[in-house]
């Protein structure tokens, strides 16, 4: 393990305020691309100027479907396509990214990416057209328990912010967007200022930035400012929640807020701590994980990570377990160990090892450095520095970090159990 | 990249790739059996059990410790289906020596050989608590089949349309068989496995192919090879069951409607063309400029998703799209039409184009991940073909409308599958 950067990522700031950052790797045959705004699904309520504007749950989700609709009649999504590439995007909690993959033609591609994210058409047809499809991927997410348990960990947690409802919205709540909503969205939170350029690509960083330079409008925007409401406690609102799904078996998420650090190096110190403390509490080398296993609690799909969602971060950790309340007091014992004994030594070294083989691999994966790199900058650090860092970052510190997160009276835990209780005894038998 | 296969003991080959592009490095080592119900539980569960601890590393703690400190290595248990064959082995990823200056496969691949050849017994026996314990949990993995409700429409049509063919069984079993898992018996057919399978063992990495070779033949030494049973295959059915397709519906408590219809390929799996298919696949329903995404979703909002997918092995082509229950016979005939548009040859040179950029682009994009060409060349070497992605690229770029519709003339309608939810409007057939 070294505290060298093991890649050089080119990096500059347009006058407009768009920040580029491009990784050169002249081996691979595939470039990548990803254009992000720091706006997602809880950004709900914002100021541009003097004006509050509020919008219904689900707009910027439907704003990403709707940007790639074109003035001139095409369809930005087949235009990619159609030239070879592989486009897609995605809305979270606190950030929306337009992105692709090609193994050609990757400057026409990057400039057809820059031009539809920037390029706002919406009319009423197309709006209206889009109902049809958006209601059907609510339903989708209605029946997949990984959505629904996550969705219900946020109700538990969330008493006031945006993330309490889902990224999509619901039927009704998207059935109040119009053509006029989202143009006023993209004018808030679609100015180079507030959005990043992140790439992967085989040669001439340089010409990333040349090619944004001339594509997008030249002035600095405003960011514009986006109200969450009165700063969230840092105990749930609830403390569980269950609900029945047509699932084999119980499903759990638990879960507990914290306070993101200030954006920058304490704001990576952080995600770094917070990623070790979990590997080294609870990921595949410690008794907590086995002996769960082994008494047939937990399964190969438990998990656990920290997530920013904006003004708040979660810690969570869940999978597929028969007995969700096991799990909990199982953590809680681990939690109180931890803040008695602190981490054991040689262990804590192995988990930080892991951690690091963990960033090392996720640098072949190009969406993945990507949309990290975005998150960084969204979080005022940068992607890279993580290597030098991690070597920083001490046993008591994750200790304490752990200790003061997952402290009992801040746990929320949502279930999704299989639906009427005899299945269960069926398959207990 | 540089390629080597070689026969490093009998029936045991490995195909290394050397590169020096990827952090990530790649072992697997797949068993190749005939998939058939009466063993097809008792084979998936074996890598489980194996997982579990070798005599050198004994318990889950132990190989935890030992792959994080190997930076985070995974060794992981697989189970794939390829057409009618069941390949079941470990999946190792980890860092490349070259990209953390050490040497980590040689403890690696000696980690994976131990896990395969030295099991944790008692009195020569697979340990009943383990057993037991695995077959729980491979109960639960079967189980929890239903959770994905796209990929559980698709098992159940395959479970109905190849009802009288060994394609219908799960990849991971049946249930009912799991649940007959026992130590004694499961022993038996570990060493079974083990002495008749052909193994395929594929690398990808820094390391010289013969040193790898080298490696793998010592750590392998003891491997007990008995008659290896070359003769395992998939057998093709080149016509439908019935005259007429049948349909089938199921309930399950689901907001969503499931639809999933199966189709033989027909006459073109005589001598199938692979880049053929692939393009044929593209342009019908394996891509977003594809008939079916511009049709069902785009041009009626029928669904979120709609696409298609082929085996290959088995000679099947199998088309699935979510949906509002009462837009079912929309959607069934936009599919039916759709396909009928590409066996008269009613699509442009643009959307051929399209598809051939698409299925040329992924393929090369295959040469970009260590995971990706692990599953490339087990499919290849299945198949009996010595092409690489770039060759197999070539190809597809050389497709001709003609050849896109001939395999089109062939295909019939086998099996047609909808999952509708239990409560909201009733529905007949």
């Amino acid at each position: 393990m070294t505290n060298e950067r093991p890649e050089n990522v080119w990096a500059a700031t347009l006058p407009n305020g768009l920040r580029v950052r491009v990784l050169c790797k002249p081996d691979f045959q595939r470039s990548y691309a990803v254009f992000a705004t720091c706006y997602g699904g809880a950004d709900r309520r914002f100021r541009v100027g003097d004006t509050w504007t509020d919008t219904p749950a689900g707009v910027a989700h439907y704003l990403e479907h709707k940007l790639f609709d074109m003035p001139d009649g095409s369809d930005a999504l087949l235009t990619l396509s159609e030239n070879g590439a592989d486009p897609n995007a995605f809305t979270s909690t606190n950030m929306t990214a337009y992105y692709f993959s090609c193994t050609d033609r990757f400057e026409e591609n990057l400039r057809t990416l820059l031009r539809f994210v920037s390029t706002p058409y919406f009319t009423d047809a197309s709006v209206a057209k889009e109902q049809g499809i958006i209601a059907q991927e609510i339903r989708m997410g209605e029946d997949d328990p990984d959505r629904a348990v996550w969705r219900n960990l946020m109700r538990c947690l969330m008493a006031r912010d945006g993330a309490r409802d889902a990224v999509a919205g619901t039927v009704e709540s998207i059935a109040e967007i119009t053509p006029e909503t989202l143009y006023t969205c993209h004018r808030a939170f679609y100015a180079p200022s507030n959005m990043v350029l992140c790439a992967v690509c085989q040669d001439a960083p340089e010409r990333v930035a040349a090619i944004a330079a001339e594509i997008l409008p030249p002035e600095r925007a405003p960011v514009p400012a986006a109200d969450h409401g009165e700063p969230e406690d840092m105990t749930p609102k609830d403390a569980r929640m269950r609900v029945e799904l047509a699932v084999s078996a119980p499903q759990m998420l638990l879960g507990a807020k914290f306070r993101p650090a200030e954006k920058g190096e304490a704001r990576l110190r952080q995600t770094l701590t917070a990623e070790l403390a979990l590997q080294a509490a609870f990921g595949e080398a410690t008794a907590f994980y086995n002996d769960l296993y082994r008494a047939g609690l937990l399964g190969d799909d438990f998990g656990c990570n920290a997530d920013y969602c904006g003004p708040i971060a979660l810690a969570v950790l869940g999978g597929e377990s028969k007995d969700p309340d096991a799990v909990c007091a199982r953590v809680t014992e681990t939690v109180a160990r931890i803040a008695r004994d602190g981490f054991d030594g040689p262990a804590f070294e192995r988990a930080r090892r892991a951690v690091y083989g963990s960033w090392l691999r996720g640098l072949d994966r190009f969406d993945d450095v990507c949309v990290d790199m975005a998150e960084g900058l969204f979080g005022g650090y940068e992607h890279m520095d993580a290597f030098p860092l991690l070597g920083a970052i001490t046993a008591a510190e994750c200790a304490a970090w752990l200790t003061e997160t997952l402290a009992p009276e801040r746990l929320a835990l949502s279930v999704v159990a299989p639906k009427g209780g005899e299945e269960d005894a069926d398959h207990d038998a | 990249m540089e390629r080597i296969r070689t026969e490093i003991l009998p029936g045991v080959w490995l195909t290394a790739l050397r590169t020096d592009k990827f952090k990530t490095a790649w072992l697997s080592v797949n068993l190749l059996t005939q998939l058939r119900r009466s063993t097809a539980a008792c084979t998936a569960v074996l890598p489980y059990v194996l997982r579990r601890g070798s005599t050198r590393l004994p318990d889950l703690e132990t190989i935890a410790a030992e792959l994080e400190s190997l930076y985070g290595a995974s060794i992981m248990p697989s189970v794939r289906k390829l057409g009618e064959i069941q390949a079941v082995g470990f999946e190792a990823e980890f860092a490349d020596d070259g990209a953390v200056g050490e040497e980590v496969f040689p403890r690696l691949a000696a980690d994976v050989a131990d896990l395969l050849l030295h099991p944790n017994t008692r009195g020569g026996l697979l340990r009943p608590d383990i057993v037991d314990s695995e077959r729980e949990k491979l109960l639960e993995r079967i189980r929890a089949g239903m959770n994905n409700k796209r990929a559980y429409a698709i098992e159940r049509l395959y479970a109905h349309m190849c009802c009288c063919e060994d394609y219908a069984v799960p990849r991971l079993g049946e249930e009912a068989d799991a649940e007959r898992i026992h130590y004694r018996k499961l022993t038996m057919r570990y060493h079974d496995v083990l002495s008749t399978s052909p193994v395929e063992i594929f690398y990808c990495g820094s390391l010289e192919g013969k040193a790898v070779a080298r490696i793998l033949t010592d750590v392998l030494s003891t491997m007990p090879r008995g008659e290896i049973d070359e003769d395992i295959g998939t057998d093709i059915r080149m016509n439908a069951l019935e005259a007429e397709p049948r349909y089938v519906t199921e309930t399950l408590p689901v907001a969503q409607g499931q639809l999933a219809v199966g189709y033989r390929l027909g006459a073109c799996m005589e001598e199938p063309d692979i880049p053929a298919l692939f393009v044929f696949n593209a342009l019908y329903g394996g891509c977003v400029t594809s008939k079916l995404f511009l049709n069902v979703r785009e041009k009626l909002s029928l669904c979120y998703y709609v696409g298609s997918r082929l085996s290959t092995h088995k000679g099947l082509l199998t088309v699935t799209s979510g949906i509002d229950v009462k837009n079912y016979e929309r959607a069934l005939a936009e599919i039916t039409a759709q396909l009928d548009a590409v066996r008269t040859g009613d699509f442009t040179d643009g959307e051929l184009q399209a598809a051939i950029r698409s299925v040329a682009s992924d393929l090369r994009a295959t040469a970009d991940a260590p995971d990706a060409l692990a599953w490339y060349w087990l499919n290849r070497t299945v198949q009996g073909l010595d092409i690489d992605p770039a060759e197999m690229a070539a190809l597809v770029e050389e497709v001709t409308r003609t050849d896109v519709t001939d395999i089109a003339a062939g295909i019939v309608c086998d099996c047609v599958y909808l999952l509708k939810g239990t409560e909201g409007p009733a529905y007949d057939e």
